[in-house]
């Protein structure tokens, strides 16, 4: 996966699985430590620490249609391989917490990519799952909820394009202002 | 979050549309999402279907993600609901999108060089 929104919308189908009904995607992007972390975290129903010590096993899988489970595998050597850290906190009943975190300027580390169309094919999911959005880059914060969405939308679904792309477009322009606001 | 004074437009409209239109059986399009489907590109082939469905104004047309049948190695698959029938394409790219619309959506003839049979039986 060459973009790292590919990889956030890989781990959430996770939070999905776990019947979460809010999902929190945070990114810190920060110029002085050089970091870029990635925070996902969700309310669904948790791990038990058996499981929590298995996830990252590239042959563990609660699926049935096949034997292998690479996705939270390749989010940490995605991670590892930019000298950063990987670490996934999970209480059962109250959630789960992925973090990742990147050197900044690792010339191994992919860049953030299209995330709206990530952030979009959540809300276009089936189970009616709320995403939260915050982007920070050093003091500059961008953040987009689809609770704010829905209660504007007042019965529209999300399934409405013209509501999907406005989403896109929101978000495009939200990370573009605080990176512009930022390199000043 | 920038002004949501479009998005009240956008809703506005919906609206409007929501009681003009009559009952609609609907076409389901399927997009497998989980490792593998996002790893084959699967995500640009959603965007697509999405992009084009909406620039074709087609109504009653909606484009969900799912998860992994299993067959990992035609990804990406995309699956076309429509009443009873079902029909499975794989290795699907953007380009195969634009003439599942135009052939299967639009035409109602599923396009025979992506069907799963080619590769599966």
């Amino acid at each position: 996966m060459n973009e790292l929104s590919l990889h956030i919308l890989d781990i959430v189908q996770n939070s999905l699985k776990a019947n979460a009904k809010l999902i929190e995607i945070t990114i810190n992007e920060n110029s002085k430590d050089d970091s870029y972390t990635i925070i996902i975290s969700d309310n669904g129903h948790g791990m038990d620490e058996k499981t929590l010590t298995q996830v990252s096993d590239p042959f563990y899988t609660t699926r049935t249609t096949r034997k292998v489970g690479m996705g939270t595998s390749l989010f940490k050597m995605a991670a590892e391989l930019c000298d950063g850290t990987f670490h996934i906190q999970s209480t059962v009943g109250v959630g789960t917490k992925v973090t990742a975190s990147f050197v900044k300027s690792h010339v191994n580390r992919a860049p953030l990519g299209a995330i709206e169309d990530t952030i979009t094919i959540l809300m276009l999911n089936d189970c009616d799952v709320d995403v939260v959005y915050k982007h920070i880059i050093d003091k500059k914060e961008y953040i987009f909820d689809t609770r704010e969405v829905r209660q504007v939308l007042d019965g529209i679904p999300f399934t409405d394009y013209d509501v999907i792309a406005w989403v896109k477009n929101n978000i495009k322009d939200g990370i573009n202002t605080i990176t512009e606001e930022e390199h000043k | 979050m920038k002004s949501l004074d479009d998005l009240k437009k956008i809703r506005d409209k919906a609206q409007a549309k929501v009681t003009m239109r009559g009952k609609n059986d609907g076409i389901r399009v399927l997009v497998g999402m989980a490792t593998c489907g996002i790893s084959a590109g699967a995500r640009p082939v959603m965007n697509r279907f999405v992009e084009e469905i909406s620039k074709r104004d087609l109504e009653g047309v909606t484009v969900t993600p799912v998860g992994c049948i299993g067959e990992c190695a035609i990804e990406p698959i995309v699956e076309i609901l429509q009443g009873e029938q079902r029909t499975t394409y794989c290795r699907v790219t953007e380009e195969a999108v634009d003439r599942i619309i135009t052939e299967h959506i639009q035409g109602g003839k599923p396009v025979q060089d992506y069907v799963i049979g080619k590769y599966r039986l």
